[in-house]
């Protein structure tokens, strides 16, 4: 099965595991505070229409993060 | 003194704890050193007199937003002698990082494990005491929303102290940043060991309640059609109850007011008794009156806040409030905004960028607040019948919707950001009664402190206006009000404002709440009804809603002011913030005045 490279780009109810996070250091640790770090296992729930942000669930945690952002995480292909 | 400092994530239920340990007494305190005013509470525990200070909730204390500057400067200046780190229980995954950091900063901590209730129900095992062990520092399971495990809280504080007490007072902590640097490259090993020794995660996530209400809440067509019909249901729910409320205590304060204050104060000269009775009585009442609708407005959105429902409302409105330049807790913060401005710019602390924070700061001001809601009302209930009332009102939330979009589009340019958006969904909760009767009773006596000193003010300030010169017929031309009035008549009678209604507006601009005093002193009425017929006597319905429209957009009060000028911390911000404000309340005013007038309504 193939598995997308971007968090942004994961089809739904498929766990995938965080590689690396592309962001600058202010993002990076706030995604890191919300349990987005490398070798956790992340899902997308639901996208929010007219390209609004993504519903996913890291961890114990649910987060809603936009597109922008989610495209800074790469998974483990 | 002792200072103990609560300290945790954003959705943990610090808050909820603070308020649990030290009851009503908290009270709005500023500390040196730090221009912000925090949450605090002095308490005795084991024969100790302590202070008890909420610090604002933050993921790192290394990131970059204003409030967790705050944290590190209040780190800096003020000497803790115990840190109470709160967190949730079931998200010990990610949040033990925030408690390493403290254990590596050497500070004295005692660990509480909040929303056990939680974690039981999600199927999360956590172990305190192989924590306690592996920490080195007291762990303590509790569930405060239920009040459980509060006394073995307490009973580490008192442990935690005892062990101290030979030790030298505390220092403040000095080269914060450095030293948390050092630490940073160990936290992520740190807290996976943590977990693995002492947390046990389930395999399945087990929260069906909140699958299954997201599904629907957050659904791409239904989500935001739901949104706002919960909304206006609870607004509909908030008048069906406070109105009468509200017609209730007023006719009950008025009488109180003739038939014994009135014979009391007889004995005093007319100048003195009707500075009191007319004065400061009746200008003070007519605002208590509407403390109710304040009341059960806090609590309403107690009730939003803390069941999940406000942060899915930041995830369904993001992508509209994207395109304006803002972001989906702007959203929030101006509806909270519609409860208090205040608060609500206070909240733009949790933005990091300036641009995004300004930008906020300029549209929340437009959000009907409870304050302007009294006076429309009032007005809405005079002037027409409760059918129409109701458009009006709705009319109004419409306009004030309208003025902060607008605004946002206008501004956008000139305060671009690209801040990243990540939030946390909380699970739903049932919010417990308990809980939500504090929060609205503090939210309520902090409202009424900010408010009074300036509604004191206010209406005796009106009222000395009305009837100086000495002698002068009270309100009338020759009155420093009717002079006031008659000067700001070429500016104010295109749009419809007679010089009766600039002096309220004058005033209102200290502080909504004075506008209806203000009325009822100007009118010389205290009794609602009294008012209302003197006031539809004098100005005509297209007056009357030029005069709610103008009010509506125009600066909300002094604190807001004040409050955008030292969170902005720029002195032309604040101008723009109040001249745009105004510009646009006038403009407004003058195309529906003179839109009715043309079209023959007025």
């Amino acid at each position: 099965m193939h598995v997308s490279h971007r968090l942004v780009d994961l089809a739904l109810g498929v766990p995938a595991t965080i590689g690396s996070l592309a962001a600058e250091q202010g993002l990076r640790a706030r995604l890191e505070a919300l349990g987005l770090r490398p070798g956790q296992t992340v899902q997308v729930l639901r996208r929010a229409s007219w390209s609004g942000p993504l519903h996913i669930r890291v961890g114990m945690t649910e987060l809603m993060l936009r597109r922008r952002d989610a495209a800074c995480v790469a998974l483990v292909a | 003194m002792t200072t103990l400092a609560l300290v945790g994530m954003p959705n943990t239920g610090k808050s909820t704890l603070f308020n649990r340990l030290t009851g009503s007494h908290a009270h709005i305190g500023n500390w040196p050193g730090l221009t912000v005013e925090l949450m605090q509470a002095e308490l005795i525990l084991a024969g100790l007199p302590l202070q008890l200070v909420d610090l604002p909730g933050i993921y790192d204390l290394r990131g970059h937003t204003g409030d967790e500057a705050v944290v590190r400067r209040f780190l800096e200046a003020t000497p803790v002698d115990l840190m109470v780190v709160v967190l949730n229980a079931s998200q010990l995954d990610r949040q033990l990082r925030l408690a390493l950091q403290i254990q590596r900063l050497g500070l004295p901590a005692l660990v509480v494990l909040n929303m056990a209730d939680e974690a039981r129900r999600f199927g999360v095992q956590v172990d305190p005491d192989v924590l306690a062990a592996a920490l080195g520092l007291p762990v303590v399971l509790v569930s405060a929303k239920y009040g459980r495990g509060l006394e073995t809280v307490r009973e580490a504080v008192e442990r935690a102290l005892a062990g101290r007490a030979d030790v030298p007072g505390p220092v403040p902590l000095q080269h914060l940043e450095a030293r948390l640097v050092a630490v940073d490259g160990e936290l992520e090993a740190a807290q996976r060991a943590l977990v693995q020794a002492a947390v046990r995660l389930p395999q399945q996530w087990r929260d069906r309640w909140t699958r299954r209400l997201d599904a629907v809440l957050l659904h791409p067509v239904l989500g935001l059609p739901l949104f706002f019909g919960a909304m206006a249901l609870m607004f509909q729910l908030i008048y069906a109850i406070g109105v009468p409320l509200q017609e209730g205590l007023g006719t009950l304060l008025d009488l109180v007011g003739q038939q014994a204050l009135k014979p009391l104060l007889a004995p005093l000269p007319p100048f003195v008794s009707g500075f009191l009775l007319e004065g400061l009585y009746q200008g003070i009442g007519t605002v208590s009156a509407f403390l109710p609708v304040i009341a059960l407005f806090f609590l309403a959105m107690g009730v939003v806040e803390d069941s999940g429902y406000l942060s899915r409302a930041a995830y369904l409105m993001d992508a509209f409030m994207e395109r304006l330049g803002l972001d989906g807790r702007s959203f929030v913060l101006s509806l909270m905004g519609f409860g208090c401005n205040v608060p609500a710019i206070l909240g733009t602390r949790v933005m990091r960028d300036p641009a995004l924070r300004l930008l906020s700061m300029l549209i929340i001001p437009f959000s009907l607040c409870s304050a302007r809601l009294n006076v429309f009302l009032f007005m809405a209930a005079a002037f027409f019948a409760p059918r129409q009332g109701a458009l009006v009102i709705f009319g109004l939330y419409l306009t004030s919707f309208v003025a902060a979009v607008l605004t946002a589009l206008l501004f956008r340019g000139r305060f671009p950001s690209q801040e990243p958006l990540v939030l946390e969904l909380p699970p739903y909760r049932l919010p417990t009664v308990p809980q939500m009767l504090t929060r609205a009773w503090l939210e309520v006596r902090h409202f009424w402190f900010w408010a009074r000193r300036f509604i004191i003010v206010g209406v005796v300030a009106v009222w000395l206006l009305n009837n100086l010169p000495l002698g002068v017929e009270p309100a009338s031309a020759q009155s420093l009000s009717g002079l006031l009035g008659t000067a700001l008549a070429p500016l104010l009678n295109p749009i419809g404002i007679n010089p009766k209604l600039t002096v309220a507006l004058v005033f209102g601009f200290i502080a909504k709440e004075i506008v209806l005093g203000g009325l009822a002193v100007i009118y010389g009425q205290a009794d609602p009804q009294a008012l209302s017929r003197a006031i539809v006597a004098d100005v005509s319905w297209a007056q009357a809603l030029s005069f709610m429209v103008f009010t509506l957009l125009y600066t909300p009060c002094l604190s807001t002011v004040a409050v955008i000028r030292s969170e902005s911390k720029k002195l032309g911000f604040t101008a723009l913030s109040v001249g745009w404000s105004l510009g646009l309340a006038w403009i407004s005013s003058f195309v529906l005045y003179q839109g009715l007038v043309r079209l023959g309504m007025a």
